[in-house]
């Protein structure tokens, strides 16, 4: 898979989407992009003893099993934490920030916490919510928003907005 | 609740001290040398990474060829190979390299000290150079995938060590009531302690509340002053039994107690998908590092703890038993971390105000405080704990004169 260099030159002000990092799923992961582009948010968890976990990985932690499923998860959630980046960035992201990055808990299974950006719809750009507006604790929605290397990443709408 | 852990803390290390006599108080530090800090250097990692362990040898009074082991972490750029053939190294028996980047300091002693109580080796080295200063950010090569789960944070702009520790500030701030201004006193009472070493990179440049406060962003709720340095430089120190180090040219400054710490389910810096995302790597290494002591966080005369960032230092005092959960930033107010405070940390500086060289400055300060030579020196300090980065799988120190 190729990357678009986005270390070197520019002012970073050349548009939106343009040299932001597309996920690099690995095996593990790839079937929640998978699943993504399907607009569903689905989390791996145990066939055997039915624990979710995340990130994905081979076996389950706590029963060792090698069987696993995608459970679908209802896509709320609330923010469990959040930072506003600002410069130094890569080009593409200097040219968004201030933007926000959040931790959202998701409402079933609370100890997975998906990163994410905050939007004001799902192909909003990254400052399109303003950051006074994000509180821990504010409910939120998945969304899916299709990057331009044709994966789809989850972002979230507030629930209220 | 802090003085009641504490006490238990005691009890276990009294309990434990048969189990791990091989380790205690067998091997010291006799040596330890640095090059100039600076935003920029002319010399190549090499070269500084040469001086650094020379001038180590030196302050040992212990010949390169007498050289047999080499220790150091990740992200070092050059390898125990060419230390070797460089400085004139004799036979080596053992090298080791570390992993997790600054997690790694305090390990390379503990690998040696292990190594020489074991009889693998007798003198080892242990060094880290590094031209962060005028080298590239490592966050900005985005062909490597740095030891993080990048696919799930990068795409979405967490792409620095600042944004991803950013985020468990935050969060600690919000369940404990922690502000700018615990966070402005661990920076302060870094600064101070450079301005009183002329090594450190900011020895004449003071740090004022408003300087803090009107800082620019990093990552909010993260400032300029909230990170640490970015620095060239190199450091070595030279491992050696007790017994030879007390035919050195210092006082030995023995290492009593050696730990690394990878908790159970941790994700590494993106801690953010188990029960407990605030219990770090320091808590693991803790337990261990304690069980092991002779005396317990209460008798700690001074600390030097991972300051990468500012957070940090109220998790890590958390962590290592100086306070209970939730008052780590609570325990940094009235000058607790100042000279004459309860518990001085980071005398030379640190990585907010001496130099930012993946915490190897901490070792080699600590050991100048158990000699009575720091620049900053807490009158009387015969016990130092010295942690690694925390937000990573880490490692910790407990040295005594």
């Amino acid at each position: 898979m190729t990357q678009p260099d986005t270390t070197t030159g520019g002012s970073g002000g050349s548009g939106r989407a343009e040299g932001v990092l597309p996920p690099v799923p690995d095996e593990d992961g790839a079937p929640f992009f998978d699943y993504a582009a399907r607009g569903e948010l689905r989390v791996q968890s145990c066939a055997g003893c039915g624990e979710p976990r995340f990130p994905p990985r081979p076996c389950c932690p706590h029963c060792q099993s090698f069987d696993s499923l995608w459970k679908k998860m209802s896509g709320r959630g609330r923010i469990w934490s959040y930072v506003v980046p600002h410069p130094p960035l890569l080009p593409a992201y200097a040219a968004q920030a201030p933007y926000n990055v959040v931790l959202v808990e998701l409402a079933d299974a609370p100890r997975i916490r998906l990163v994410g950006n905050l939007v004001a719809s799902a192909d909003a750009a990254l400052n399109s919510v303003a950051p006074e507006r994000i509180r821990i604790g504010t409910p939120v929605k998945a969304a899916f928003h299709r990057t331009d290397n044709g994966l789809t990443v989850v972002r979230w709408l507030l629930e209220r907005p | 609740m802090g003085a009641t852990r504490a006490t238990a803390v005691t009890a276990a290390a009294q309990d434990a001290t048969a189990t791990t006599a091989a380790l205690k108080d067998a091997t010291a530090i006799a040596g330890i040398g640095q090059t100039p800090f600076a935003k920029r250097l002319p010399e190549s990692e090499k070269a500084l990474a040469c001086r650094a362990i020379l001038a180590a040898l030196d302050d040992a009074g212990i010949a390169p060829s007498e050289v047999d082991a080499f220790a150091s972490y990740t992200m070092e750029e050059t390898d125990e190979v060419e230390v070797a053939k460089a400085v004139g190294a004799g036979d080596v028996t053992f090298f080791s390299k570390v992993g997790y980047g600054g997690g790694g300091s305090c390990a390379t002693v503990a690998h040696l000290a292990a190594a020489i109580a074991t009889g693998q080796a007798s003198v080892g080295v242990a060094w880290r150079s590094r031209k962060r200063g005028s080298g590239p950010r490592p966050w900005t090569d985005t062909r490597v995938q740095l030891p993080t789960p990048a696919q799930w944070t990068r795409p979405y702009g967490l792409l620095r060590p600042a944004d991803e520790i950013g985020m468990l500030a935050r969060r600690y701030m919000h369940e404990y009531g922690a502000t700018r201004d615990h966070f402005f006193n661990v920076a302060l009472a870094c600064r101070n302690r450079a301005n009183q070493n002329p090594a450190a990179i900011m020895y004449d440049r003071p740090l004022t509340r408003e300087m803090y406060m009107t800082a620019r962003w990093i990552s909010e709720p993260l400032c300029l002053f909230d990170n640490c340095l970015e620095t060239d430089g190199a450091l070595a120190c030279v491992v050696v039994s007790a017994e030879r180090a007390r035919d050195c040219r210092h006082r030995p400054v023995y290492v009593h107690s050696a730990a690394q710490g990878l908790p159970a389910q941790s994700h590494g810096m993106v801690n953010y998908w188990n029960d407990d995302p605030l219990t770090g790597p320091s808590w693991t290494a803790a337990r261990r590092l304690w069980k092991t002591a002779d005396f317990g966080p209460q008798d700690i005369d001074v600390a030097q703890i991972y300051d990468a960032f500012t957070p940090l230092i109220p998790l890590s005092l958390e962590g290592y038993g100086f306070c209970a959960r939730g008052e780590g930033a609570a325990f940094t107010e009235g000058g607790a971390l100042e000279i004459g405070g309860r518990l001085p940390i980071n005398t030379g500086g640190g990585g907010l105000s001496e130099a930012y060289v993946h915490g190897f400055n901490l070792i080699t300060e600590g050991v100048r405080q158990l000699r009575g030579t720091g620049a900053a020196q807490v009158p009387g300090a015969t016990t130092c704990l010295v942690t690694a980065g925390e937000g990573v799988p880490t490692s910790a120190l407990l040295l005594r004169s």
